[in-house]
């Protein structure tokens, strides 16, 4: 079944061409265009699924190894060969092979790795989720055909990019989900507001797929290929460049890094994602939460042997993902929009997953790009449900008890919640967790307890901001009631900003997520209830007709199937913590995430990449020796942890190893840290509960009492406003000066040669007029005063005179001719 | 007496050999006299063509001028089959011809001459001086 895999990513394609290319034009019924976009992603998730199951698990499974579609045929020179120059590389030492030739033949084939096949079954079976839903969100939207082609569009890249077996493949999909991206955040074109936050998505990840071109190119021009199999084979041999140290390997994992930063929202270049909400809530779920984001994490995860060679790499990855994490957790606790507190919890939740990556443990960042993409898809479409359900509103301020209207959604976004917030057994929990204690653990970076500390932070944040929109949204008074909400509102508000006549105002909710049905508009069983409603109860008023209802069933059976995935999908992933319980450090054999990533974590101990020894279909008393043996030698999470310490040198002060230095078990100290974990994950529950729940006046009081604070935050900490200040200003300041340039120096001289050349051509048509002609007139004049007497006596108009004149000359040509016979010789 | 006549008998008889002989040559006159006569018609109707004022007399002298041709085509046609040329017949042929374009033109010179006559009320040609700027 592998060998069918190049079907995934064409399927999605296929149905979007169709959509796209005969939707409107055979005006196709919503059901026809639904019917095939959900069908070929669904298609593609079962052919996943078949050819995942075939590579891991089937009788010929060729896990552990990457299969390569090329190996059966199935592939074709996409750039074929061109002799490249290696400048740098492991030969580097020798003179000899200081410059050495490769041929670049660049194959378009696809690659079915332990790494590929996880993303391959998120994004096509979140993605299935999402399509089901978005059929049923998008109901009476003109432009449907539209919105699934794109989103086919999408689907194809996104495949193109975790199946592809290189880096130029990446490349692709990674500019074709930007793409995407731009297209669906501006979706409803026709609005200011969408068509900027486009814009701003794209430039933003411009910059990032700068650094990440600069970086395949440094790949080429080290390697001498661009197939990941090649590359890492000759990276794994170079040497480590610890702290302090700056070498090719670092370099190139600064660009690359510099692409993830962009892709997934990362610090300086995050300030795209809260915009991109602007997008249809499905576009929100799919692209920016659940896939398209972690673009970043599976390129560095893809590349880890890399990031692995570079200690300095390494460390920036988790202060950046640090710094993220806290940032945009601290912004999420202060916005009113439901979507763009979900955006900032999804910078925050990538800045875990960066974090995970930097203190080494990219299994875990991955794992974390899995639960996260269950939950946070959930929530983002339960987050729709609610939009939909509240005729198009935003603004958690006009929600609150909503868990009367809409059990489903109320229920499945409870999974998300619990989820994200990190409480055990959901799925959000396990993963959340590893990440803080790797980076309480860590032997690769130093400053592991900062990290760490920073993580627990923001993990409080994350559960006091989501305790908070739980509570604003489907607990509490229905505030609906008392202000009238729905689109008609900010619809106006979006009208006036369309027009220019008002500012776009950053503290009202986006006017982003909006079909274009007007309010009172009837538009499909949907609303028949509040039909209905309306009808039995006599309301007049126009709210009336706006109470909120519970979504049709396409949307709430993606819920469900979400929250299902959002509860128990961690348990693939039970930490070493719970060997007690489950008698194995990674159970589950090749179920267990740990043990099925394994094969492509570069081990800086060993300098090869993780054999699958000890795991895959041995028996469990040998899992339970390997851990035995693994919990006897080691300190921290693994024997690896001795040969990473010895790969990377001294880092420092280590929290977990001093905490083991008091405790002297290894058990008790990770189990020390889930219960931090936990205890921060209450107390951020806690408090969003007293706030928002039991004591609602406080939360207005502390945002008095913390001004301030509360200012930087609600304003997203003015980056926006900096940016716009230091490089939306500048770059308009240096068009103007360049336009000056141009206006004055460049059309000056152009518009001086012109003038120059327009009297130069006066003087020449002087002289030509008056001399040249004057000449030629002198002398036309002369010859018609001296000859026309002459000519014209000759012109007698007598008939006879031509006819005596035609005489002559035939005689005169007689005589010619016949001369000789005349006159002789 | 007898030496007197004589001669002018012999003269006479010469003479009367040369009568015969012009009446014979009369009787079968050779091409060059058809050329003569032609060529003399033709510079009758150059003549008349040339000085004669009133255009139907131009026309006739045109008229002259072409038979002077079609004389020309018949003697050469004629002299053509004495010598037994395999071709003399196109000379009669193109006096067919000739006759046929000058009847048509005739034709047309006519109701040219009668549309002139009609505007300018004259067939003077001296009069009729249109080319004159």
């Amino acid at each position: 079944m592998q060998k069918y895999i190049w079907l995934v990513p064409l399927l999605p394609l296929i149905g979007a061409a169709i959509n796209g290319l005969l939707g409107r034009k055979f005006r196709f019924s919503e059901t026809l265009i639904g019917g095939i976009a959900v069908g070929s992603v669904a298609l593609a998730f079962l052919i996943s699924v078949a050819a995942v199951y075939s590579y891991g698990f089937g009788g010929h499974a060729e896990w552990p190894k990457p299969y390569v579609t090329s190996q059966d045929g199935f592939s074709f020179d996409w750039i074929p060969g061109g002799a490249v120059r290696i400048n740098q590389g492991a030969h580097e030492g020798t003179a000899a092979e200081a410059s050495r030739f490769a041929l670049l033949n660049v194959e378009w084939s696809y690659q079915l790795d332990p790494l590929s096949s996880i993303f391959m079954l998120i994004v096509t079976g979140v993605g299935l989720c999402i399509f089901v839903f978005a059929t049923g969100y998008m109901h009476g939207e003109a432009g449907y055909y539209r919105f699934f082609a794109y989103m086919g569009l999408f689907m194809f890249a996104m495949l193109v990019l975790v199946m592809g077996s290189n880096f130029l493949m990446m490349f692709v999909g990674w500019e074709g989900v930007g793409l995407c991206s731009y297209l669906l955040i501006g979706y409803y074109f026709d609005r200011q507001e969408a068509a900027n936050a486009s814009r701003k998505a794209f430039i933003t990840n411009r910059i990032g797929d700068f650094g990440f071109a600069l970086a395949i190119f440094g790949i080429i021009a080290a390697f001498g290929s661009a197939q990941y199999t090649e590359v890492f084979n000759q990276a794994k041999g170079y040497p480590i460049e610890l702290l302090g140290h700056w070498g090719i390997l670092s370099w190139i994992a600064l660009g690359l890094f510099v692409g993830a930063c962009g892709k997934s929202a990362q610090l300086p270049l995050h300030v795209w994602l809260p915009d991109a909400m602007a997008g249809p809530t499905p576009v929100s779920a799919l692209i920016h939460a659940a896939t398209m984001v972690t673009a970043g994490l599976y390129m560095v995860t893809r590349t880890n042997v890399i990031f692995q060679h570079s200690q300095t790499m390494l460390l920036v990855v988790a202060l950046v993902g640090a710094a993220t994490a806290i940032f945009a957790a601290t912004i999420g606790i202060t916005q009113n929009d439901i979507k763009r507190v979900l955006a900032y919890s999804t910078v925050s939740q990538l800045g875990f997953m960066f974090m995970a990556c930097g203190v080494g443990a990219f299994v875990i960042g991955i794992f974390h790009v899995m639960t996260h993409a269950f939950f946070k898809a959930l929530m983002f479409l339960g987050a729709g449900s609610v939009i939909h359900g509240m005729h198009h509103e935003q603004d958690m301020r006009r929600m609150g008890g909503l868990k009367k209207y809409m059990p489903y959604t109320y229920w499945t976004f409870m999974a998300g919640w619990l989820a994200i917030c990190g409480v055990i057994p959901f799925s959000g929990f396990w993963s959340k967790d590893e990440i803080l204690w790797n980076a309480a653990s860590t032997t690769h970076i130093p400053l592991g307890w900062i990290v760490w500390l920073v993580g627990t932070i923001a993990a409080t944040c994350t559960a006091f901001y989501m305790t908070r929109l739980m509570a604003m949204t489907f607990w509490g008074k229905e505030r609906f009631l008392e202000q009238p909400a729905g689109g008609e509102a900010d619809e106006a508000h979006a009208a006036a900003y369309t027009k220019g006549m008002a500012p776009h105002d950053a503290t009202r909710a986006a006017a982003g997520d909006r079909p274009r049905h007007e309010p009172g508009e009837h538009v499909g069983p949907v609303h028949e209830d509040v039909a209905h409603h309306v009808a039995t109860h006599g309301h007049g008023e126009h709210h009336g007709a706006h109470m909120p209802h519970e979504s049709p069933p396409s949307m709430w059976v993606p819920l469900v199937a979400l929250a299902v995935l959002a509860t128990i999908g961690g348990l693939i992933g039970i930490g070493p913590a719970f060997r007690t319980v489950t008698g194995s450090e990674h159970p589950g054999g090749r179920l267990n995430i740990s043990t099925w990533l394994k094969p492509i974590i570069w081990n800086p101990s060993t300098r090869e990449f993780n054999s699958a020894e000890g795991t895959g279909h041995e028996a469990a008393p040998a899992e339970a020796a390997h851990a035995e043996t693994a919990a006897a030698t080691s300190e921290t999470g693994g024997e690896a942890a001795h040969g990473t310490a010895a790969a990377y040198g001294d880092t420092g002060y280590n929290l977990a190893h001093t905490i083991e230095g008091a405790t002297h078990s290894e058990l008790a100290t990770e189990w020390l840290f889930i219960i931090i974990s936990l205890v921060v994950a209450g107390i951020g529950m806690l408090l969003g509960g007293l706030f928002y729940v039991w004591r609602p006046a406080l939360a207005g009081v502390w945002a008095q009492r913390l001004r301030p604070l509360y200012n930087a935050s609600y304003n997203k900490y003015w980056v926006d406003e900096f940016y716009g200040w230091a490089v939306t200003r500048r770059t308009m300041d240096a068009a103007r000066a360049v336009f000056r340039f141009d206006s004055g120096i460049v059309d000056g001289i152009v518009n001086g040669l012109a003038w120059l050349s327009r009297q130069v051509s006066l003087v020449v048509g002087a002289i030509d007029k008056y001399i040249v002609d004057g000449l030629v007139n002198t002398v036309a004049a002369f010859i018609m005063r001296l000859m026309s007497p002459l000519f014209r006596a000759a012109q007698t108009g007598f008939t006879q005179n031509y006819a005596l004149v035609m005489v002559l000359g035939l005689m005169i040509a007689v005589a010619i001719f016949f001369a000789r016979d005349i006159f002789g010789r | 007496m007898l030496n007197f006549f004589t001669p002018a008998l012999v003269l006479l008889l010469q003479e009367g050999g040369r009568i015969a002989q012009m009446k014979q040559s009369a009787l079968n006159p050779d091409l060059s006299k058809f050329l003569v006569i032609g060529a003399l018609l033709f510079i009758i109707g150059v003549a008349g063509v040339l000085t004669r004022r009133n255009i139907i007399v131009i026309f006739m002298s045109i008229e002259l001028i072409l038979n002077a041709a079609n004389l020309n085509f018949i003697a050469f046609s004629r002299y053509l089959q004495e010598t037994g040329s395999a071709n003399a017949l196109a000379g009669q042929i193109f006096t067919v011809f000739v006759i046929v374009v000058a009847a048509a033109e005739a034709a047309i010179g006519l109701g040219i001459v009668i549309a002139l006559y009609r505007n300018k009320e004259t067939i003077w040609v001296d009069e009729i001086d249109l080319l004159k700027w």
